[in-house]
């Protein structure tokens, strides 16, 4: 399977990408400069953290002008697989991909940290191999990760099990201290109504090997991968 | 020649956490009586070559497809001869 790992000018998190792609799952993967409006066959395509386009205005907001956004809009469109982290998921969501926004965290701090989640829905291609309850961890690292969305569109995303990922203490509970940044309802992470487009704030590929603190993070491959295969 | 003079500001239902930090600060200075802190954007952008009417819906095309992002924040803006 081939990865597509758009790179804007400000990412950082796009050789982590590549190294668990390639090194750990030993699948092939390849770097898409913004500018460049070609996907190069990419089956997935990953939006990786960083600050595109050094955040300025909104994050994201410059970098879902990219060339490359056009093609990734129409790839999502024709069903592919697209998954966006930190500040991919901010540049989904400026690019209408995904519903809400992310504001500046509700502590003013950038958090950068190992925070527990809970799997919220396993039907999406990007979870499969997880379980409803689950709870995993993963880092974050952002100051800008404190999803909202209005009181109508949430109920939205509740009742179409768009919201994928909430953080949680260690046993699940969804406690005010568990809430890195005051992200609206512990949303950590939603997908589209399609669910064919997935965007999180925390770092599955920082947290994809044992020798780095967790191996949580790998399922979301297993799963983009499992999800393949069966196509 | 005009110039825009537009205002970027969280929409009212959302927390504004800068906002909110200034306030405590404001407080902490002594200023008695501070309500709600709103910070926002504000951006001045000359314009050539444009009838008033012309650069007003331009000006509108800006802020709705860039300058601000409709599910958080609200925006306004004047439109001013240039140089004054």
């Amino acid at each position: 399977m081939k990865f597509g790992i758009v790179v804007f000018p400000g990412s950082w998190s796009q050789q982590d990408f590549y190294h668990v792609i390639v090194n750990v799952l030993k699948e092939e993967a390849c770097y898409l400069w913004h500018k460049e409006a070609d996907l190069q066959g990419a089956d997935c395509v990953i939006l990786p953290g960083g600050f595109a386009h050094g955040d300025y205005l909104r994050t994201g907001a410059i970098a879902r002008f990219s060339p490359v956004m056009k093609e990734v809009a129409r790839f999502a469109e024709r069903g592919g697989l697209v998954l966006g982290s930190c500040n991919g998921f901010q540049i989904l969501t400026e690019a209408g991909l995904l519903a809400g926004a992310l504001l500046r965290n509700d502590c003013m701090h950038y958090r950068c940290t190992w925070v527990h989640l809970r799997v919220e829905s396993q039907k999406t291609p990007f979870t499969s191999a997880m379980t409803r309850g689950q709870v995993v961890r993963m880092p974050i690292s952002h100051g800008e990760g404190r999803y909202y969305i209005d009181e109508a569109a949430l109920k939205q995303l509740v009742e179409n099990d768009q919201i994928v990922f909430r953080y949680c203490d260690e046993g699940g509970e969804l406690t005010k201290e568990a809430n890195p940044n005051g992200s609206l309802d512990h949303i950590a992470g939603v997908c589209n109504e399609r669910r064919n487009v997935l965007g999180l704030m925390p770092h599955p590929e920082r947290a994809a090997e044992a020798i780095l603190g967790s191996e949580d993070g790998r399922a979301m491959f297993a799963s983009i991968l499992d999800t393949f295969a069966r196509a | 020649m005009l110039t825009a003079k537009i205002y970027v500001t969280l929409k009212p239902g959302v927390l504004d956490a800068q906002g909110d930090t200034v306030k405590s600060a404001l407080e902490t200075l002594g200023f008695r009586g501070v309500g709600d802190v709103r910070i926002g954007k504000f951006l001045v952008i000359r314009l050539d070559g444009h009838a008033r009417e012309q650069a007003a819906a331009q000006v509108e095309e800006m802020c709705r497809r860039l300058l601000a992002n409709p599910v958080i924040e609200d925006y306004s803006f004047e439109l001013e001869e240039a140089g004054r």
